[in-house]
């Protein structure tokens, strides 16, 4: 059973190869994607013909690598974008939440927290469906009552971070949160104490406490907003972002491009990953 | 101080108020008021019924929910059946030395674009695939088979993107578990059964029921793999939304199904929670 106790060969057997069987599923897909992104083929399929980096580098006719695919690049950098303020916007308003759920008292407390809650129950696609619909509404109000055309209320760059971010937040929440509850309420008292208003308190000390947790939240955020599908799929304007982009590849055929992006973005979320890791690992 | 303590609140509670009410609950008002609107013969927007009506009416609608309802439960049992094991291994099995670095084996493959994993899937499965293509030089099969496209296929991806999930609120709750018992018991003469039944499940079950809620709810809502995976045989229901919202452009129509996959997912959830005799706040923690 467990590492203390006597067990058959054929128990410990059958447990590690179900484990060793489990990791090959969990493997396979994103290694064959990776090995595929090399080979000297039109389609990301075997036999290999040998090995090549034509599809990151390559500017020919027959084959366009990704370093030189231009619409691939665009919507690389759309998804940059829009992490970056979707990290930028989630960071702040979650760690003001997790403020505002540890330490202040309100009436309502209890259902503004379920509401905050919310976004882990309520499917991504819903999510995007119905800030679509908010921002359509609102888009029509302000055009027939004043007259005003506004950008930010037709599909495009800015709803897609405010959808992302209306979910996103409440991870970051709940991962400030936890750091905020190991807090040493004491510390607080003694700068008080010593003569330091609210603030000072919360800016020289408590932030200093969470900086681990929030730069944490911030790094799982960026790669959450980065690899979003359901809810940027119905708040995407004509800038599509990387998944969005992939996704329309990927249905009307695919080349080993996919590939040698797909190899980029495995490396990529993996490094920010294991340094997210490392960091956390560090600060405990 | 008192001023200072109500300045605080406020600057606090304003932005999570912005949040909350602009992005969570009018938009939710704003899906349930349009699910109840139609524009009738002469181009006016008048209250009916009749979104909901037509889902009721139109049997590949309702099927389509029921059917998007059921292969979800299915998948949120087998993704807990398949952790399980792995979870119990990592926690319990495996020597301390080797714990950390499976834990990050287990979580890499999840900081990876769920399109880029479903991609790898359709390389390996699809009719000039990877696995087609060693199965056919190895003389087990005479010619490709398409393995994509299929619900079996689509219920492999679904159970592979929603992994992670189950795994890690598993793992963290079987850390808890004093090995003390499990020893006590084998030493009163339990089987591996009775433990598993009467000690394991019995104290990982807040772990199982967030990781059961969080899946469950990632798989109705998922629009990606079904799409992908299971082609146009998947009849998901989330494909019933977007084609009314993209497709057809009848967004109330599209509002009604979004409430009602919204309705489901809640009423499951609180299921769950209550079957279990768990709520929401400590699932989360």
């Amino acid at each position: 059973m467990i590492r203390t106790l006597p067990t058959s060969k054929t128990y410990n057997w059958a447990f590690n190869s179900y484990v060793i069987l489990y990791f090959t599923f969990l493997f396979a897909p994103l290694l064959v994607t990776c090995v595929l992104a090399f080979n000297n083929s039109q389609f990301p399929s075997l036999p290999w013909q040998g090995f090549t980096v034509e599809w990151f580098t390559a500017d020919l006719p027959s084959r366009v690598g990704i370093f030189h695919d231009q619409i691939n690049l665009d919507s690389i950098w759309v998804s940059f974008r829009v992490a970056f303020f979707v990290t930028l916007l989630s960071m702040a308003a979650g760690t003001c939440a997790a403020f505002l759920f540890e330490q202040e008292d309100f009436r309502f407390k209890q259902l503004l927290y379920f509401l905050m809650l919310a976004p882990l129950v309520i499917p991504g696609v819903i999510l995007g469906i119905s800030i679509l619909l908010l921002s359509n509404t609102l888009g029509t109000y302000f055009e027939t009552s004043w007259n005003i055309d506004v950008e930010l209320f037709r599909p495009g760059f800015w709803l897609v971070v405010l959808g992302q971010f209306s979910f996103i937040a409440t991870l970051v929440t709940l991962v400030v949160s936890a750091r905020l509850r190991k807090f040493d309420r004491t510390l607080e008292e003694a700068a008080l104490n010593l003569g330091a208003n609210r603030f000072e308190v919360i800016w020289h000390i408590t932030l200093k406490f969470l900086r681990p947790a929030i730069i944490g939240a911030g790094a799982v955020a960026f790669l959450m907003s980065f690899e979003n599908f359901n809810t940027t799929l119905f708040l995407v304007g004509y800038e599509a972002t990387l998944p969005i982009n992939l996704y329309l590849q990927v249905r009307d055929g695919s080349t080993p491009v996919i590939n040698a992006i797909s190899f980029l973005l495995i490396v990529g979320t993996s490094l920010v990953a294991l340094a997210n890791l490392y960091f956390s690992r560090k600060s405990e | 101080m008192k001023n200072q303590k109500r300045w605080g609140l406020f600057f606090f509670l304003s932005p999570v108020l912005l949040w909350l009410v602009l992005l969570i609950v009018l938009p939710q008002i704003d899906l349930l008021v349009m699910s109840f609107r139609l524009e009738n013969d002469e181009g006016r927007m008048v209250w009916s019924l009749s979104n909901y009506l037509n889902f009721f009416e139109e049997p590949i609608y309702w099927l389509t929910f029921v059917r998007t309802a059921i292969y979800s439960i299915l998948v949120t049992f087998l993704t807990f059946v398949i952790a399980l094991p792995v979870a119990f291994y990592i926690t319990k099995v495996v020597a301390p030395k080797f714990q950390g670095f499976l834990l990050v084996l287990l979580l890499l493959p999840f900081w990876v674009s769920e399109l880029v994993r479903v991609y790898g899937w359709m390389i390996l499965l699809r009719e000039s695939g990877v696995i087609n293509h060693f199965l056919t030089r190895a003389g087990i099969l005479g010619q490709p088979v398409e393995m994509l496209y299929k619900d079996s296929t689509m219920i492999l991806g679904l159970v592979y993107t929603s992994m992670l999930f189950m795994v890690v609120p598993m793992v963290s709750v079987l850390e808890s578990l004093d090995n003390s018992l499990v020893e006590a018991a084998y030493d009163l003469g339990a089987n591996m059964w009775t433990i598993l039944f009467k000690i394991i499940i019995p104290h990982a079950t807040p772990g199982i029921v967030s990781g059961s809620i969080v899946v469950f709810m990632l798989t109705l809502g998922n629009y990606l793999t079904p799409n992908l995976m299971g082609g146009k045989n998947s009849l998901w229901f989330t494909e019933q939304i977007y084609n009314q919202f993209i497709a057809s452009f009848n967004w109330n129509q599209g509002s009604a199904f979004g409430f009602l996959l919204l309705i489901l997912s809640s009423i499951i959830v609180w299921l769950g929670l209550k079957l279990t005799r768990q709520n929401l706040k400590k699932v989360v923690q």
